[in-house]
């Protein structure tokens, strides 16, 4: 995409009137900004608002917010937030009911009464979580109407990656760290000496108008190239891996590998990875009634595959153990999301590894499991 | 209209913490009144109604000879027997008492200790009697109090997730304290119940309401140990209002103040 005719460049004493615009037009803009020793999305109306001179080191169990020694507005990579905090919401009212005379019932269902996001500085990672969680919940024969209705709605203004943590593994997945389409304007921040811009590549519509609404000029090649050595920096960066092209069936095949006992020993089963996970969409539904009897209401909150009432059915959990759990997430994550959505439900961004309290690694897990066969192999050899 | 249900509630060895959240319930205490007769209450009222009773709350733990009988006529009074907080649930604070010798401290504290007749150990009720649901928390959260009631009268199942605090921290946006500040957090391996309050300030969960229903509490204090926590603070951390609370137990026991 990039070098289009349409490739623009933003200055970054302009980037006010990228919000200005937003919220002039409707949308509540939510993006990134330092809250309590991180990054975390939240609404943002102004430039000031970003995490402007700020950066994080990640590793396993392990987040520390730190100054940057510029003032690099997005050069930081994904924090403990994703965005279907907003899509789908942690909690949600889905209807309610209120008796009516002669033990009849109205049902209500629920408004979502939001204002359409923008969401502002979607790493390319995490854009490809949205898109697997629309394969989830915009599925045409049972779409979810809050999700379908808020993404519809949704505004999605891609940032590039000009770095990675430690703890991103994207281009194992695929998914970035250069957005490839699928948004309505991306933009990829440059600092060179003096020079603070951003290039900005519309991708909808929406964007092209969007574009229009803010001064820009047209990007020559010296700026497209700049662009590209900036994604293919933080591609170099990138020290994780899992080899995926054989994944599903090395997981298929090692059901009962020896690593599952060990971590049985390690995990928590406090579902950090799975509300962490920007695709992770399990959920529970739970009937609140008042006191009177008379009014009754059905609410959704996120639930996770680690809980022992996740998988409960008559006479007990499905998955009583530590390592049945862990082993039903990595699988699904890895494996079984491709016979079920056509796609991996893992798109490389690493938060399940910096927001596992005990530091447990999905690729080292991955890793281990593979080298596990090949020294049964050379055994039997 | 049917007969409004009868509610009593009882108070063993406690602090009157988790029956005042009912006090504390204020606006829906009108609504929680209308709907169910308060029979036995001395908390809120001195007028005493006969039981038996349709639901019991019942605060505290077994710390007594006297209080060991009490709670068989509590049960044989009631219909329905829920306990509320930590101790009532674990044994409390006051459990703390088991790891010693508590006429050690009868000696140091009271001028004639023989005239007080206590136990050695602080036991939660279902260590005594059958109990239809335990609430837990140190104190209890008045909204789950309210649930239960709630579901007591519509014949339903509490909504009283038993997971870890850690889904009720990253519901509510808390970055984790532990990844961001490397601040030791019982939340992984606690009961959830109360919000994620404390990291939401800043300040690692205490546990105050006991083990979650699949508390890994080794590997956490492997991490923690990791992270520069004494043997001796690891103790204390397992060892508060839910010591006697048979995981927490287990993993206090593992570590001993001879560490420090």
């Amino acid at each position: 995409m990039i070098g289009t005719d349409q490739t623009s460049v933003i200055e970054r004493e302009d980037l006010q009137s990228l919000f200005d615009v937003v919220i002039a037009r409707g949308y509540v803009p939510v993006g990134p900004t330092v809250r309590d020793g991180a990054i975390v999305f939240d609404e943002v109306c102004r430039v000031e608002d970003l995490p402007g001179g700020w950066t994080e080191d990640q590793d396993a169990g392990s987040y520390r917010l730190k100054r940057r020694h510029d003032t690099a507005l997005f050069g930081y990579n994904n924090g403990p937030h994703s965005w279907k905090k907003y899509l789908f919401p942690p909690r949600a009212k889905l209807w309610e009911a209120v008796k009516t005379e002669n033990n009849g019932l109205t049902v209500r269902e629920a408004e979502d009464t939001k204002r359409p996001f923008a969401f502002i500085g979607v790493r390319s990672c995490d854009l490809h979580a949205l898109q697997v969680q629309d394969a989830v919940f915009m599925n045409p024969k049972h779409p979810d109407p809050l999700y379908a209705g808020r993404r519809g709605k949704a505004l999605v203004i891609v940032v590039n990656c000009g770095q990675a943590a430690k703890t991103c593994f994207c281009t194992s997945m695929n998914t970035g760290p250069r957005a490839e389409g699928g948004y309505d304007l991306a933009l990829t921040e440059i600092l060179d000496g003096d020079d603070h811009y951003f290039i900005a590549e519309p991708g909808s519509p929406d964007g092209y108008s969007l574009l229009a609404g803010i001064p820009h000029r047209e990007a020559d090649s010296a700026d497209v190239l700049a662009a590209q050595e900036c994604t293919k920096r933080a591609a170099e960066q990138i020290g994780r891996k899992i080899e995926i092209s054989d994944v599903k069936d090395l997981l298929y095949r090692n059901y009962d590998n020896e690593r599952w006992d060990a971590l049985e020993r390690r995990c928590l089963t406090c579902a950090n990875c799975t509300m962490a996970c920007p695709t992770c969409f399990c959920s529970k539904v739970e009937d609140v009634t008042d006191l009177t009897g008379g009014h009754a209401e059905r609410w959704r909150e996120w639930d996770s595959c680690f809980t022992m009432d996740f998988s409960y059915i008559h006479g007990g959990s499905v998955r009583p153990t530590t390592r049945s759990r862990y082993r039903q997430w990595l699988i699904h994550k890895l494996a079984t999301w491709l016979d079920q959505f056509g796609m991996s439900g893992c798109v490389g961004c690493g938060r399940c590894i910096t927001w596992c309290p005990v530091g447990i690694d999905l690729t080292e897990e991955v890793r281990l499991i593979r080298a596990s066969e090949k020294d049964k192999e050379a055994d039997d050899g | 209209m049917a007969k409004k249900p009868k509610l009593a509630v009882w108070k063993f060895a406690s602090c009157d913490g988790c029956q005042l959240s009912l006090l504390d319930c204020e606006d829906e205490l009108l609504a929680v009144a209308d709907h169910i007769t308060i029979a036995n209450f001395p908390e809120a009222s001195r007028a005493v109604l006969d039981g038996p009773y349709d639901l019991s709350l019942v605060e505290g733990s077994i710390t007594t000879p006297h209080d060991r009988d009490r709670i068989q006529q509590v049960r044989s009074q009631s219909k329905c027997l829920v306990t509320i907080g930590a101790c009532a649930t674990a044994g409390g604070i006051q459990a703390l008492r088991n790891f010693t010798d508590v006429r050690e401290y009868m000696d140091i504290v009271y001028a004639s200790p023989e005239y007080i007749s206590v136990l050695q150990t602080s036991t939660p009720i279902a260590d005594h009697v059958p109990v239809d649901f335990e609430l837990r928390g140190c104190p209890i959260n008045k909204n789950q109090l309210l649930e239960v009631i709630n579901a007591f009268l519509n014949g339903r199942r509490p909504n009283v997730s038993t997971n870890s605090v850690c889904v009720e921290c990253k519901k509510r946006g808390t970055a984790c304290i532990m990844v961001t500040h490397g601040t030791p957090c019982m939340g992984p391996v606690t009961h959830a119940g109360c919000g994620a309050i404390c990291p939401a300030y800043n300040r690692g969960c205490y546990g105050c309401y006991g083990a979650m229903e699949t508390p890994n509490t080794s590997s956490l204090a492997g991490w923690m140990r990791d992270l520069g926590v004494s043997d001796y603070e690891l103790q204390r951390m397992f060892r508060t209002y839910n010591a006697e609370e048979p995981a927490f137990r287990q993993e206090g026991d593992r570590y001993g103040p001879e560490d420090t």
